[in-house]
């Protein structure tokens, strides 16, 4: 393998793993706060695509973009309080199956607003063949939107969660409810505010990836399975972990190619998920006596 | 009073029930299986609006024969089994004449059998050659082959000194069927298919397999086979990566939202298509120019969005039906014989020619090569 071969294949792994890294740094922040996986966390990303194509046509790209995930987060406050919020006494397994509901709702919708077309929004710098040569090898101006925007995601996100008072309430929600009530948190708003914040995570990724991978109604289902593969790769609840699952299997899905045929590439993605979760149930980042405590 | 009230109430229940069957029995029932809905949307959606439109049309000028059409069309959303009994139902329940569709190669295959059965025309949208290859002498479609496809492909390809080529195609059932007819067609034009890879019709980006065909110098041209929007993406990453070398792409390309979202990477993207791309291009004299015309023109008017190569095909199995209603009257086995018996007739596709042997009727004719020059469908004239 050349050294040009070889980088290629590195990038197209680091774009495929950033894509991922970015869904399941989704699930991340709504299951710190419920313990809960939301499967709709894929149509969040689709609404983000979808909303900033339509609000383009009326705006330039940035405003466009910004108003999308503010859209898309007032939809995932509107599932929390419409589905999530009067249960008494949510069983993780209920919510679970809600969170699908609400996937297929949010889909159906979609098809109905904007169709089966496939749609993208332009490349934000350059268009689609444009390139910036890294010795040899060739990459996309978005691939390093993609990969930049994944990056600073995190960093906000750690300074968020431990560092301002907000976000250590929804960790304080996550660990132990009934004792951050006693503390004096309003549980029921951290819920909400976790999945506007996860809404509008999924709806800025779905907003600049949608130059590479196209969005489309259905587009979700797919990046949900892809996300949750490396949420759990990396320890669920773990962001940084998201994002080394997620680099891990992108890159193990590129190089791949190299040896067997791309029909392969998701059994193998699947196979390795597999093992780890044999070996290491908890995720390649998590700890066991961590993992020990939680419902699911 | 309450008795003679419940008498007359009586006689005019029974008087509705011996009168509608007459009532019915006066129009034609043509049914249609199309997945309208699902996956497949993109081929169902604009096949259902199409036969709606030309109903509507021939009722308005009185309907075949002097007989409206009483069209019944059932959403499969994709689902062979869905079809399957959707299928049934038409056929025992409903009682039709004849039924257009489905949309998918899969679903046809799925429901070949029952109309065999049941000794009813079906006139299918779906383009594998398997449909009408072993012949059935009740299943017809109205796609072209996709060996003439590979067939164009390849002439364009020697005329071009192309010898060794990577082939990708989508892992749905419209790939698979053009791999097999690439592989079996390929030596016959002393063409080597040196990589051949398949990608999932839901992939994100394909850069990887890009590098990896790239890697091997011996390739001189690229055929990416494919229906679904993800071929655009094989597009993009190719040039992406600075390679310039020739696409050919299948007539799976022939949705101007494929190019769209391929956007400048289309550009010189060579492909063989049917004439509805290119209907205003045509020459005056040209048989199809003037239904083509007319079909863009009323369909786009009635729904606004642009129409497609799919839609095309339902209007091809409708004429068909039409024409042999009008030749053979409405009975199963006449529609049958005079399916057979239609020639030069202009369609979407091409021009028709059925016989007992020939159930799709089209020739290598019915494709002409296309390319994309700023982001439109233009012919192809070589280089």
């Amino acid at each position: 393998m050349t050294t040009e071969l070889f980088i290629q294949y590195l990038v197209a792994g680091i774009t495929y793993g950033s894509i991922y890294a970015i869904v399941a740094i989704g699930f991340n922040i709504i299951y710190n706060t419920t313990g809960i996986i939301n499967f709709a966390q894929g149509e969040f990303v689709m609404l983000g695509g979808m909303l900033s194509i339509t609000f383009l046509q009326y705006l330039p790209l940035p405003p466009a973009i910004f108003l999308a995930v503010l859209v898309t987060m007032g939809i995932g406050a509107l599932i929390e309080m419409l589905f999530i919020r009067w249960l008494q006494n949510p069983g993780i397994l209920r919510m679970i199956i809600i969170t699908i509901g609400v996937s297929i709702l949010i889909r159906e919708a979609a098809l109905h607003v904007w169709g089966s077309d496939v749609r993208s929004l332009p490349y934000f710098f350059g268009n689609e063949i444009s390139s910036i040569a890294i010795s040899g090898a060739r990459v996309s101006p978005q691939v390093l939107w993609v990969v930049g925007t994944c990056g600073l995601m995190v960093v906000a996100l750690n300074i968020f969660f431990q560092a301002t008072s907000i976000g250590r309430e929804m960790r304080a929600c996550a660990a132990n409810r009934i004792a951050a009530v006693l503390c004096g948190i309003d549980t029921r708003n951290m819920v909400t505010l976790s999945f506007v914040l996860s809404a509008g995570i999924g709806a800025l990724a779905g907003a600049v990836m949608s130059p590479i991978t196209y969005t489309q109604y259905d587009i979700g289902t797919g990046l949900a399975i892809k996300g949750f593969t490396v949420a759990i790769l990396g320890g669920l609840g773990n962001s940084l972990g998201a994002v080394a699952g997620g680099l891990l299997l992108g890159v193990i899905e590129a190089f791949s190619v190299s040896v067997v045929p791309l029909a392969f590439q998701d059994a193998i993605a699947i196979a390795i998920l597999l093992v780890i979760l044999f070996v290491r149930p908890h995720g390649l980042f998590g700890s066991s006596a961590m993992a020990g405590l939680k419902e699911f | 009073m309450k008795k003679m009230l419940s008498k007359s109430l009586c006689a005019f229940a029974a008087a509705c029930l011996l009168s509608a069957p007459s009532v019915w029995a006066e129009n034609i029932k043509l049914g249609a299986l199309l997945a309208v809905t699902g996956p497949a949307s993109f081929l169902g959606g604009p096949e259902a609006r199409t036969l709606e439109m030309l109903v509507e049309q021939v009722n308005a000028k009185g309907g075949i024969n002097g007989k409206k059409i009483d069209l019944l069309v059932k959403d499969t959303a994709g689902n062979p089994e869905k079809a399957i009994s959707l299928a049934k139902q038409l056929l025992e329940e409903d009682n039709v004449l004849t039924v257009l569709g489905p949309s998918s190669s899969g679903e046809t295959m799925a429901v070949k059998k029952i109309f065999e059965d049941a000794k009813t025309p079906l006139i299918s949208c779906a383009a594998a050659e398997v449909i009408v290859n072993p012949l059935a002498s009740w299943i017809f479609k109205t796609p072209q082959n996709d060996s003439l496809a590979a067939i164009k492909i390849f002439m364009e390809m020697n005329k071009l000194g192309i010898e060794k080529i990577a082939v990708l195609v989508d892992n749905s059932g419209f790939g698979k069927a053009g791999k097999e007819q690439l592989q079996k067609i390929a030596p016959d034009y002393k063409i080597e298919i040196v990589e051949a890879e398949v990608y999932d019709a839901k992939a994100t980006d394909l850069s990887a397999v890009v590098a990896k065909i790239k890697a091997n110098a011996a390739v001189q041209g690229i055929i990416n086979w494919s229906i679904v929007p993800a071929q655009s993406i094989v597009v993009k990453n190719i040039r992406q990566s600075g390679w310039q070398v020739p696409i050919f792409q299948s007539h799976g390309f022939g949705n101007i939202k494929y190019v769209e979202a391929a956007g400048v990477a289309a550009e010189g993207v060579i492909f063989p298509a049917g004439r509805l791309l290119m209907a205003g291009l045509l020459p005056d004299g040209h048989p199809q120019k003037a239904l083509l015309v007319q079909y863009v023109k009323d369909y786009e008017g009635k729904y606004k969005e642009t129409a497609s190569t799919f839609g095309g095909h339902a209007y091809d199995a409708f004429i068909i039906f039409e024409k042999a209603v009008a030749a053979g009257g409405a009975d199963k086995a006449k529609v049958r014989e005079a399916i057979e018996g239609l020639k030069n007739l202009p369609g979407t596709g091409g021009i028709f020619n059925f016989s007992t042997t020939d159930h799709n009727g089209l020739a290598l004719d019915a494709f002409e090569m296309m390319t994309v020059k700023d982001g439109k469908f233009v012919p192809y004239t070589g280089k």
